[in-house]
Order: structure tokens, then C-alpha cells, then sequence
């Protein structure tokens, strides 16, 4: 379970987050939603233990976060993650290498199911391929919580549907709990259990996906722009 | 692709009504296994517990069955084919009638159009 309790985050005098509570229960998937600026990835950082509240504290499985949570959190960022220098298999032994977690078997069998070549420079991959190569290396690791911040940025949507089949074939549902934040709502949201809108730094919306449609006839798109 | 599905009703029972068309149009066979939970996550692009549900739903309805430790089959049950083709051609129907006196046919220019229709009149306009 990921508990945000109270946080608040400020950048100088901007407050990236204001006063968020926020409970993540173990074993679902939660989409976050919001425009640019929205707080988004400053909430994953946070998760990830890279960036520290200035109000407020992130509990983890009753721990309280810190930089040593990259042993239980497997995190997708949404910039940089790859050396270009290192071809996609020195990546996944650099992976393995760092995490204890890393399951080899799942790398090899995401490295035929994302139709990678082991031996290429990520340099010379294209966004498609880094995209893919990036949630390979999460998706290979058996950690309780994976946080993957706009894993479809930039991705056309091919690509993306392919992104989607590795969700549903590669988490172990049930027992990882997984936060997705994405512009590119229509893709993923069969896949959520719930979403939730940022805005301003600020929980603006909650709701349960299958509910939203049985009792509102909405999909996730639909209430997004409700919403503003 | 991923399949698209539509905003007025929950994926659980989309996918619900697509394994029903599936068996009376007669793509599954009755008493035929149906893929996993996971397998049918997978195809369909969905969370598993929506197949889940899915299958829970079907199993209430008397749909299929879920055998321990095999897996959910179709059931094997004909008269259940013949009432949920009746079902569907209900609901088929309903739409239908909405449709026409929604733009304006009365009721007996719907019956005088369907038979002549069925009669192979007005086909040469429409094809």
C-alpha cells in the first residue's frame, strides 16, 4: 500500500503539490491524470524516493519513503533511464546488477515479446524501441510497486497498444500495485481500476473506472473533460 | 489492436455480450473451453479482474461453467443458445423500432417496410 499523507511539495515559492491525501491499496492500478504541470511526475518522483515532501510523508508498505525504496519500487521516468552508450542487453545486466528483483527469465521473455535486438546501442534505437526497452526493464522486476510516469510519451499507437498487451501479460495483478501517469487515456483505461485527476497540485477527481460506465455511462476520457 | 469499447456500459459486460454472440452465432461451440482469465486479459487488452467479473457474470447467467482446476467452458446446454438468441434478437428488434420511430415511421409503414424488405423488394435501391 502507498499512503500519501498530507504532502506538499514547493519548488521555491511554487507549490508543486498542495496538501495531498492519497491511498494506493495493494494490488490495483491507478491512472493519474492531469494536464502539464499538474504535479504528476513531481508525485511519482516522490514515490520513487528522488524528490522529498516539504510537508507531509510518503509511507510505502508502513515505510516511510527514503532513497532506499528503489529496492521495493520499480520506476519508469519519463526521461532519460538509458545509457546510450550500452546496447539493450548491458542494459538489462546493468538492471540486473542494481536490483535483487530483476528476474532474467521475464527480461528474456520481454525482449522477444517487445521484439528488441539484444545486441543494438540504445542510442541507435528508435523512441518506439526505447519506450519498450524502458518498460522492459521495469516489467522485469518483481517489485511490489511499479510507477510508470508516461510510459506512452511520444509513442505512436501501435506501439502503445503493443505497451498495453505487456501491462496486462507482465503484472502480476493482484500483488504489484501500479501507478500510470499518461496524456494518453483511451489506450490504458481498460487496464485501470481507478483514476484520479491532478490539477494544480491538487486531487481534483477520483473514481472507479467500470462504476464511472455503469452508473454514469462515462469513460475516463469523458469525465476527464467533464471535470474542467 | 486492442479492441475499442463503448462508454455506455462497463467493459465487464461488453466482453459479456461479445462471448454471447460468439456462441449463438455458433464461433464457440457449446461445452468448448474458453481461454484464461489472463489469456483473455490479454487478447482483449483489459484488467484480468474485468474478465473476472466477466466470467462471473456468464457463470451466473448459466452461460459457462467453470470446471476446478481446468477452467470456464461453454455451457453445453442448447436450450440456453436458443433463449439467449431469443434474447438478442429481442434487444435487436427493440433498437430497430426505436430507430425507425425515432425518425419518423409510423408502426405500419415499419411492418409494410420489413416485409417488403424480406421479400427482396427495395433491395435493387439499396444495393
Amino acid at each position: 500500500m502507498i499512503e500519501l499523507r498530507n504532502v506538499t511539495k514547493e519548488y521555491g515559492k511554487r507549490k508543486a503539490l498542495h496538501d495531498i491525501n492519497l491511498r494506493f491499496e495493494t494490488g490495483k492500478i491507478y491512472g493519474i491524470l492531469g494536464p502539464n504541470g499538474s504535479g504528476k511526475s513531481t508525485m511519482m518522483k516522490m514515490a520513487a524516493g528522488l524528490v522529498f515532501p516539504s510537508k507531509g510523508e510518503i509511507m510505502i508498505n508502513g515505510r516511510l519513503v527514503d532513497r532506499h525504496i528503489a529496492r521495493d519500487v520499480a520506476y519508469l521516468s519519463s526521461e532519460g533511464m538509458l545509457y546510450p552508450s550500452l546496447t539493450v542487453e548491458q542494459m538489462i545486466q546493468f538492471f540486473a546488477s542494481q536490483y535483487e528483483d530483476f528476474s532474467m527469465n521475464k527480461a528474456e521473455e520481454l525482449l522477444e515479446f517487445m521484439s528488441l535486438e539484444r545486441h543494438q546501442k540504445t542510442a541507435k534505437l528508435s523512441k518506439g524501441q526505447q519506450g519498450r526497452l524502458k518498460l522492459l526493464l521495469v516489467l522485469s522486476r518483481e517489485a511490489p510497486v511499479l510507477l510508470l510516469d508516461e510510459p506512452f510519451l511520444g509513442l505512436d499507437p501501435m506501439v502503445r497498444d503493443t505497451i498495453v498487451k505487456g501491462l496486462v501479460s507482465f503484472i502480476d495483478f493482484g500483488k504489484q500495485t501500479v501507478i500510470i501517469t499518461t496524456h494518453e487515456i483511451t489506450e490504458i483505461e481498460p487496464v485501470l481500476e481507478e483514476a484520479i485527476i491532478l490539477d494544480e497540485g491538487r486531487v481534483h477527481a477520483r473514481c472507479h473506472v467500470e462504476a464511472l460506465r455503469e452508473e454514469e455511462g462515462l469513460s475516463v476520457l469523458q469525465w476527464l473533460k467533464s471535470n474542467y | 489492436m486492442t479492441e475499442e469499447f463503448q462508454t455506455s456500459k462497463p467493459i465487464y459486460r461488453q466482453i459479456a455480450d461479445r462471448i454471447i454472440q460468439q456462441f449463438v452465432r455458433g464461433e464457440i461451440s457449446p461445452g468448448e473451453k474458453l481461454p484464461s482469465v489472463r489469456e483473455m486479459a490479454i487478447q482483449s487488452g483489459v484488467n484480468p479482474n474485468t474478465i473476472q467479473r466477466t466470467y462471473g457474470e456468464l457463470e451466473r447467467m448459466g452461460v459457462v461453467e467453470t470446471k476446478r482446476g481446468q477452467g470456464t467452458f461453454m455451457t453445453e446446454q442448447i436450450e440456453m443458445k436458443r433463449q439467449l438468441r431469443t434474447e438478442i434478437q429481442r434487444e435487436m428488434i427493440e433498437m430497430f423500432i426505436q430507430n425507425m420511430r425515432g425518425i419518423g415511421v409510423e408502426d405500419r409503414e415499419i411492418t409494410e417496410a420489413v416485409e417488403q424488405a424480406l421479400m427482396g423488394k427495395g433491395r435493387a435501391e439499396n444495393d
